[in-house]
């Protein structure tokens, strides 16, 4: 089966993020980035997948040129080959432009299986995936903690609130957007590496793909969120910090 | 129509109760914006009466045999039709997994895009700018609407607080979708739980939690023995259990237990809204983290900035001094 993978890169998890001038997106000139995490437990399904029932990952990539290296350890870790959407003005794309440039571009693939992840680390608008899958066509679930296939059909675990699971079959293709730690990750071996410099990467651009950017909704401004509790910091080394603390769970709130 | 529709949920005839709070920043809106506000239930059946307690211009039950256990395909199905002939200028829904799952193909129906997980409303005149968390709350950001009616907005858990909902009276009408078997995919099986817990945090006094900051599953019992020298019961963010340094049973957060203790003590948490959620109701919350812009510290009555592996050893000296 064709397996295709949406992979996003973001800023690395516990970066300094710093507002640029504009107060519209990050200061990038001192960031390192990395693989959106949910998409790497995305990567890793297809790849569990392919092991199970042959076939073939492709990546599928919107991003500047720097989205490269995230490619290329996609590719390291064993997909077949990728397609970057390569563009600096990814900005100006809304949700739903984005996904009707990656559902242009995946359609021309006609995969078995789309894989995303639940949410970019970034942006956060857990919503890529499904608008892919409704601008295509196809069924989709959310949430997804185990992929079965079974011929022409999918069997999901789907993650509900506290604790609650559900199983839910639909036929492929179908798109599905993977939760972060459903199966443990793999490490791109020294082998992975070499061979994925011989990968195919293929290089679009939006306007190859003939989908012009819109913004149903605009990003106005980003800024550092208000504090609204008092909270006491408490000061010192850590002995002192430890103290203090004991202190006031004992005084303040008697707790101990 | 115009004016505000919000959408709710239930299961089985059980109020989500995100529902609730949707409800109350519905009316909000309305009054800041003076349009109507209208509420919708879906379902085989649904406890519609419920909502005809409450100050609102109408509640429409959507009603269908097809609808008695949530599918994507069948809510999208149903809720475009109802969209379609009212014509609201705000949708709001509330931002649960549920609405994760069929909002943003809802609103791709509109040619819209969801404003997903949104935190608050800034109202001016009749313009409305939508506030978001970015970066997984480390930054927010403001959005507005740029593309006119149906606005699709879901609100995250805790933005607006059902308490502010204002009782009165509505007109409650059922209808019934135009819905086809054929029209829907997925096939959901009954829902389940993985394990019987034997750890009921919620009852707990003391908790103390550890994130990812704690790096290797071989640092977790310097939180541990914190845990034991408060005698605390010890919990976690979720990718501590995901990754089996502890169990499941002791995850924190929207898929894991809700606990309301008297301290919670997280260590190396950043502080997502997923974690938030389930311990956001504690009588006092401490953090302790490197990172002084940590989400975390906007929830937090004490606040520790440090190393957690100077801080923590220590704690557990001074507790335990204190206790002897
Ligand atoms: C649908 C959905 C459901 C989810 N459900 C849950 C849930 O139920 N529960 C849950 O917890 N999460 C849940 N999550 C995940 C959530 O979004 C976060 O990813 C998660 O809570 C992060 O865990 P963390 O804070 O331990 O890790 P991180 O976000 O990686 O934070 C680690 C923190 O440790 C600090 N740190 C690092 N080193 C040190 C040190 N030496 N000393 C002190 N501090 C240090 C860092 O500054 C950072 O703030 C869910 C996500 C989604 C999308
Ligand atoms: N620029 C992109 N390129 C490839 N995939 C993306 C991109 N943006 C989002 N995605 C995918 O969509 C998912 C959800 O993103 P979002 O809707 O932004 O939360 C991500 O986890 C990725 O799998």
């Amino acid at each position: 089966m064709k397996i295709l993978v949406a992979l996003k890169q973001v800023p690395a998890r516990d970066s300094q993020l710093k507002v640029d001038a504009a107060a519209l997106w990050l200061d990038e000139s001192e960031l390192s980035f990395e693989i959106n995490e949910p998409d790497a437990y995305a990567l890793e399904a297809a790849l569990q997948l392919k092991e199970q029932h042959g076939g073939e990952v492709v990546v599928l990539c919107a991003g500047p040129e720097r989205a490269t290296s995230a490619i290329r350890e996609a590719l390291a870790k064993g997909a077949d080959r990728a397609i970057h959407i390569e563009d600096d003005s990814l900005g100006a794309y809304d949700t739903l432009s984005l996904a009707r440039l990656l559902a242009k571009a995946a359609a021309s693939e006609q995969p078995d299986l789309i894989l995303t992840g639940l949410q970019s680390d970034d942006l956060g608008s857990g919503q890529t995936g499904v608008v892919m899958a409704e601008v295509m066509g196809l069924p989709h679930a959310t949430i997804i903690m185990a992929v079965e296939v079974d011929g022409a059909s999918l069997r999901v675990k789907r993650e509900l609130e506290s604790g609650w699971f559900q199983h839910v079959r639909m036929p492929l293709p179908a798109v599905l957007t993977i939760q972060s730690g459903i199966n443990k990750l793999r490490y791109a071996t020294l082998m992975g590496i070499k061979k994925a410099k011989t990968k195919e990467v293929k290089v679009l651009t939006a306007s190859e793909l003939g989908v012009a950017p819109a913004a149903t909704v605009r990003l106005q401004s980003i800024y550092q969120p208000q504090r609204v509790k008092q909270t006491q910091m408490i000061e010192g080394n850590p002995a002192q910090q430890a103290a203090t603390l004991v202190e006031k769970l004992k005084f303040e709130v008697r707790a101990l | 129509m115009s004016g505000i529709l919000v959408i709710t949920e239930q299961t089985g005839g059980v109020w989500h109760k995100m529902s609730f709070e949707t409800l109350a920043a519905g009316q909000q809106l309305g009054r800041e914006l003076g349009l109507p506000v209208r509420a919708c239930v879906f379902g085989k059946t649904t406890p519609s009466a419920d909502l005809a307690a409450y100050q609102l211009d109408g509640v429409i039950a959507v009603e269908h045999e097809l609808l008695e256990q949530y599918t994507a395909d069948g809510a999208t199905a149903a809720l475009t039709g109802l969209i379609k002939e009212l014509q609201p200028d705000y949708v709001l829904l509330p931002h649960t997994y549920q609405v994760r799952d069929f909002g943003p193909k809802l609103a791709t129906r509109f040619d819209r895009v969801l404003l997903s997980d949104v935190i608050a409303f800034k109202v001016e005149g009749q313009s409305v700018g939508f506030e978001r968390q970015l970066f997984q709350g480390k930054l927010n950001a403001s959005y507005s609407s740029a593309a006119g009616a149906p606005v699709f907005v879901s609100l995250q858990a805790g933005a607006y607080r059902a308490e502010a909902l204002v009782a009165g009276s509505a007109p409650v009408e059922t209808r019934t979708p135009l819905l086809d078997a054929s029209q829907i995919r997925q096939q959901p099986e009954a829902p389940f739980r993985e394990s019987a817990r034997a750890v009921d945090l919620s009852a707990a006094e003391l908790i103390v939690a550890v994130g990812r900051g704690i790096k290797e599953e071989g640092n977790v019992p310097l939180v541990q023995e914190l845990a034991e020298a408060l005698g605390a019961e010890l919990a976690a963010s979720r990718p501590i259990c995901d990754s089996g340094w502890l169990p499941m049973e002791r995850q924190v957060g929207s898929s894991g237990q809700t606990v309301a203790p008297k301290v919670y003590l997280a260590v190396g948490i950043s502080g997502a809204i997923q974690h938030l959620v389930g311990m956001k109701g504690s009588k006092c919350i401490v953090a302790i983290n490197k990172d002084s812009a940590a989400p975390i510290f906007e929830v937090a009555d004490y606040g520790i900035v440090g190393d957690l592996f100077d801080v923590v050893p220590a704690l557990t000296e001074a507790v335990k001094k204190a206790r002897s």
